[in-house]
């Protein structure tokens, strides 16, 4: 259902920016569902109201570069953030990694994919889905991931690219891909992974994916911004953090 | 019963009355169907066309049963081997005025003989310079006679014409009238021409059919028709007779073309008529007077011995149309009640017509 | 200048807008002279099925066509019962797809140009002895020209913008389902403007110079056929 969520949201892209002085924060898709219950908790605890917006990061940086009103980006990548900061569109000193993502390997099939990843050895499928790796912080993942296994040429060829990984769980949850990489969060549930078959791809086969947040130029002078800032890294948030199947 | 050569029977409802007739028409001329607009003669002839499918109806042409309800017979137009022209001309615009010839030329059977009556029909309507043109670079008179010349092409059983000169101006209305006429004259096909102009039935038709409300009012031979006096659509104003008659003598010192017809003769303005030329006469009711003696002095130049056929009631109460034969033809005159009763005019007696105005009808 | 890989795209989009094309003329013909001459009661519904992909987001419309294409989707159960498998991630599954998005596209200026005929020429042509599918080739389809024209500019250009529903249902495969308005999104969404701006402004020039042809033909065609 969560996942299904962030589809909605990537879907519909509602990228509905409040005109008050509510703070407006710019969201990578696949962090969407874990964001509206941390912002729910932050307005409870605070009394503030964060106005989040869900999309992919690269068309977040096109539109902070272009005047965009939002004050605290949370990117699914670490470079983009460094990327504002050394254009001084955002505020230097603020970056942080508020979560660590988890590649797994998921089939919709229940015993597809077994313990080890052994299916991607087999010719099983016709079709293995990936999020692009030009794009995705988790399609460059899977790629190093594939390397270190051997097996990226002979899986090149099967590969359908989603645009992101929420495109990319689309193309397996609906069986249109036997299976594919995507973020562990998409398919965990109350600490373990939901339904379907998974392998989680063990964290020595790839660099570490830090998603990182920053307080843009935007959000400088105000204190709602690096209240919530603050907050992104309160245990209260972090609980809810871990609950969705990142590394808090 | 006999069924005649040509004969339609339809029954179709319609929003506003039913539409219902039964009539025969000869085999040769024009027969018109007269009558006020909404009267129905359009939704006749496509019904004839099989455009429309009146349910109930029967309908003959040529000894060919192209509807019948009781044999569960209907022909589709394009196995009904008629014309159509339609009141617009409706050529092919993407189309040059050969190929809207030979469009329906090309789809008849008997193709040979049918380029033989293609020639014959450019020949007849006058068109043969307009062939490389399209439509749009002809004028409306030009491409009502292109259309007319198409539906001809294919040798037809049946002419269909619908108000075929409604569209044009005058002049282009003009222009078109002589062509009709020698179709009308030439052809040995059949033509129904609606139309609601008094002057196309009085210059046009050879067989005349006047409908109101759906329903056929009267039928018959133009000239017996035109002098009925119980046909209400016909004695309007221009209730009058039609004369068939043909030039016989001229008088050049006072300017003066004598007509003869079958039972009198009538002088008119000369107009340069050639002489034996056939010529139709139109004469207004409201032009003729009645004497019971053989005036004498009198400007009236024509005097036809007639007698009286009837009296009927005219549109106003002080008036009364009284139908007169002279031999063979008929004519209508255009008197007081008052008159009537004072000349003590009644049914067989004789009497002298004086026409005061004697119309070519051209 | 352009890469390889966005040479690969620009045929296989060149190639997808034509062959959507086409079809999608013989698709729409008959469908747009049933919608412009009809009196069923189903007119109604039918043009709104058609106009549907007008209103519908194309992500969205991509959405379904990617749930209908799977293996437990109606169509995919189809394609897999007559044993092509599933039809997404593949050319014949783009073009689909394009021809479901464009659908309006094509009908709706057909349409329009067979009800501007209206029925009077068909008449004519009865009454010249065509029978109903000789009038339809022979004076329908030249009278409605300008239709045709505008209907296949109008498909190719937008089967050649047409973005969300590859984005749903292709895959990105290069040569197989990656064309060009998707490899500009990605060149964008990847920060690599250049690359993005050369390819954008390569597919605009392209689609003027089209549309600009395709223009002409038409102002000069009505002008033959008023």
């Amino acid at each position: 259902m969560r996942a299904l969520l962030a589809v909605g949201a990537f879907i519909f892209c509602s990228c509905t920016l409040a005109q008050s002085a509510a703070l407006n924060v710019a969201v990578a898709a696949n962090f969407a569902a874990a964001m509206q219950e941390i912002g729910a908790a932050f307005e409870s605890e605070t009394g503030h109201r964060a106005v989040l917006a869900f999309g992919s990061t690269g068309k977040f940086y096109a539109q902070i570069k272009n005047g965009a009103p939002f004050q605290i980006l949370l990117a699914a990548d670490s470079q983009t953030p460094l990327r504002l900061e050394r254009e001084g569109l955002a505020v230097v000193g603020t970056r942080f990694t508020y979560a660590t993502g988890r590649l797994v390997l998921w089939s919709k099939r229940e015993g597809f994919v077994d313990g080890q990843g052994e299916v991607l050895r087999s010719d099983n499928f016709r079709h293995i889905a990936i999020a692009d790796p030009k794009l995705a912080p988790y399609g460059a993942a899977t790629i190093e991931a594939l390397s270190h296994l051997g097996l990226l040429a002979r899986l090149t060829p099967k590969f359908v690219q989603g645009e992101n990984v929420s495109q990319t769980y689309q193309f397996v949850a609906t069986e249109n891909a036997a299976l594919g990489f995507i973020a562990l969060s998409q398919v965990y549930s109350q600490g373990k992974i939901a339904r379907g078959s998974a392998w989680v791809v063990p964290s020595e086969l790839y660099r570490a994916i830090h998603q990182d947040a920053v307080v843009l130029a935007k959000g400088r002078d105000n204190p709602v911004a690096l209240e919530f800032a603050r907050f992104l890294r309160s245990d209260t948030a972090r609980r809810i953090i871990q609950a969705y199947g990142y590394e808090g | 019963m006999t069924v005649a050569h040509n004969h339609i029977r339809l029954v179709l409802p319609r929003a506003d009355f039913d539409l219902d007739v039964d009539f025969s028409f000869p085999a040769r001329g024009i027969s018109v169907l007269f009558g006020p607009s909404g009267a129905g003669k359009t939704t006749i002839l496509r019904c004839v066309a099989g455009l429309e499918h009146a349910a109930n109806g029967r309908v003959i042409i040529h000894g060919e049963t192209w509807q019948d309800q009781h044999s569960n017979t209907f022909l589709p137009t394009w196995r009904r081997p008629l014309g159509y022209v339609f009141q617009e001309p409706s050529l092919f615009s993407h189309l040059d005025v050969r190929a809207n010839l030979e469009y329906g030329l090309r789809r008849v059977k008997a193709a040979g003989t049918g380029r033989n009556n293609l020639d014959a029909a450019i020949e007849l309507l006058g068109i043969a310079g307009l062939l490389k043109r399209r439509a749009h670079q002809l004028s409306g008179g030009e491409r009502q006679r292109v259309a007319i010349a198409r539906a001809l092409a294919t040798q037809p059983q049946l002419l269909l014409l619908d108000e075929p000169l409604a569209a044009l101006d005058y002049a282009r209305r003009r222009e078109i009238l002589p062509w009709l006429e020698r179709l009308r004259d030439e052809l040995s096909t059949p033509m129904l021409y609606v139309t609601h102009s008094a002057e196309e039935v009085a210059r046009l038709a050879s067989q005349l059919v006047v409908l109101e409300r759906g329903r056929v009012v009267a039928v018959g031979a133009v000239a017996e028709v035109l002098a009925a006096t119980d046909v209400p659509v016909v004695i309007g104003e221009d209730a009058g007779a039609l004369l068939e008659a043909r030039i016989a003598a001229r008088d050049t010192q006072w300017h003066l073309a004598r007509a003869d017809f079958d039972s009198g003769s009538l002088w008119l303005r000369d107009n340069g008529m050639a002489m034996g030329r056939k010529v139709r006469l139109r004469i207004l009711a409201r032009d003729v007077s009645i004497t019971s003696e053989q005036p004498h002095h009198t400007s009236i130049q024509n005097l036809l011995p007639c007698t009286i056929e009837s009296i009927a009631p005219d549109s106003h109460p002080s008036q009364a149309l009284v139908r007169l034969s002279c031999g063979q033809s008929l004519l209508l005159a255009r008197v007081t009640r008052r008159a009537v009763a004072g000349l003590a005019l009644q049914t067989g007696k004789a009497v002298w017509a004086q026409v005061k105005s004697v119309a070519l009808v051209e | 200048m352009l890469s390889e890989a966005a040479w690969q795209a620009v045929w296989l989009t060149i190639e997808l807008a034509s062959l959507t094309t086409i079809l999608l003329l013989l698709l729409a013909t008959p469908l747009a002279w049933w919608l412009g001459h009809t009196r069923s009661p189903l007119r109604a519904a039918v043009g709104a099925l058609v106009a549907l992909p007008l209103v519908l987001p194309p992500t969205v419309l991509g959405f379904y066509l990617l749930l209908a294409m799977g293996p437990q989707g109606p169509l995919g159960q189809l394609t897999q019962a007559m044993g092509f498998g599933t039809l997404s991630f593949t050319f014949s599954g783009l073009l689909i797809g394009s021809i479901i998005y464009s659908l309006p596209f094509a009908v709706q200026p057909l349409q329009h140009a067979f009800e501007a005929i209206g029925t009077r020429p068909m008449e004519v042509a009865a009454t010249l002895r065509a029978r109903p599918l000789d009038a339809f080739l022979t004076v329908a389809l030249p009278l409605a020209a300008p239709g045709f024209i505008t209907a296949a500019i109008l498909t190719f250009a937008h089967t050649v913008g047409e973005f969300g529903v590859v984005l749903m249902i292709g895959g990105n495969i290069p040569g197989e389902t990656q064309v060009v308005s998707t490899q500009i999104y990605g060149y964008v969404e990847a920060m690599e403007y250049a690359e993005a701006h050369w390819l954008a402004g390569s597919m605009l020039l392209f689609s003027f110079a089209v549309l600009l042809v395709l223009g002409l033909m038409n102002s000069r065609n009505s002008r033959l056929l008023p």
